[in-house]
């Protein structure tokens, strides 16, 4: 290979950086340890230090890709087992405005837009609603429906019957003890 | 597993309440959450460790914005009753895929599939659409209008059950 055509080898420091964060990543995607110091235990793994690690993460969360930290809780061994999928046809117009308006409501617990999928899938606004029981849920959907003026859009309620798998979003595979 | 809201006592419970957000990111952080609640640093990791392992609490720390920290979305897919448990175990062995639900509707299994970017997450439902011999439907995120899901708990209900 001729000298002119290998692209100059990127700065050591700042790969070596990369690399750390990218391993902290992946770590910080299965939780912290329950150790009395887990950001130095952490960045004794990634080999970092334990301040350029809160630095890391102070800094993760101010731009978002943190959304929130703490207790991720599985709501299903708590008995909070009915999880209901209310996916609605919404004219394009709308979508917005009412994507917004169910987000205002306490009991709705995520809301997207997603694309139809015509002719099969002819919806394109998914909320989510957690509760104890079906019928509770149901009926908290009737008083939403009703508060937000929403008679008039077609939706349906896929209740979950069965969770073969629940957690958190993980991207990493899971890193060797 | 179930759990009995009984067996978690208030000092869960505080726990529970204070902490789904807000975990302090600073040194000590659990000496610092034993402040507010009360209690001592030792205290508050056994409690952690024990709802860890009771399964009621997946893991304590960030939570990382989906959409930010790499590609992923919505799939559905429509089975066969009695290939609803195949299928579904076919979904979980897959790469990246974190919820997978039955669901009452033709389309009948649910499931968020993850990747580090969105060539291998193509690549990754293309694989699984082959393996499980029925079409994907393939729904990503185009809008979040609310899309945190550390909601309070309702105690009281949940022993009243």
């Amino acid at each position: 290979m001729s000298s002119i055509t290998t692209p100059p080898p990127a700065p050591q420091a700042a790969a070596k950086a990369d690399e750390a964060q990218r391993r902290l990543r992946e770590r910080l995607e299965w939780g912290l340890p329950l150790s009395p110091r887990p950001w130095q235990v952490l960045a004794e793994q990634c080999g970092l230090t334990e301040g350029e690690v809160l630095a890391c993460v102070h800094r993760w969360q101010a731009t978002g890709l943190i959304k929130r930290q703490g207790l991720v809780v599985r709501h299903r061994p708590l008995g909070i087992g009915a999880n209901a999928m209310v996916v609605w046809d919404v004219p394009d117009a709308r979508v917005a405005e009412v994507g917004r308006r169910l987000a205002r409501e306490v009991a709705v617990t995520l809301c997207y837009r997603r694309p139809r999928c015509l002719p099969d899938w002819p919806y394109n606004l998914f909320c989510m609603l957690h509760g104890i029981r079906r019928e509770r849920v149901l009926a908290q959907l009737a008083a939403i429906v009703e508060r937000q003026g929403l008679a008039d859009l077609e939706h349906r309620v896929l209740f979950s019957e069965q969770a073969y798998r629940q957690c958190g979003g993980r991207y990493a595979a899971e890193p060797s003890p | 597993m179930p759990v009995d809201p009984r067996d978690l006592d208030a000092l869960d419970r505080r726990l529970i309440d204070y902490y789904q957000r807000r975990l302090p990111v600073c040194t000590r952080p659990f000496a610092r959450m034993a402040e507010r609640l009360g209690t001592s640093e030792a205290e508050v990791i056994a409690r952690l460790e024990r709802l860890l392992a009771l399964g009621v609490v997946s893991r304590v720390g960030p939570v990382f914005d989906h959409a930010r920290a790499g590609a992923s979305l919505l799939a559905a897919v429509a089975v066969p009753e009695d290939e609803r448990d195949a299928c579904a175990a076919i979904i979980n062995r897959a790469p990246g895929v974190n919820h997978n639900y039955a669901r009452n509707h033709a389309y009948n299994l649910w499931f968020v599939m993850t990747a580090p970017d969105a060539a291998s997450l193509a690549s990754r439902l293309d694989r699984l659409e082959a393996e499980l011999g029925h079409p994907l439907l393939r729904l990503p995120m185009l809008e979040g209008y609310h899309i945190d899901l550390a909601f309070p708990i309702p105690w009281a209900e949940l022993e009243a059950r």
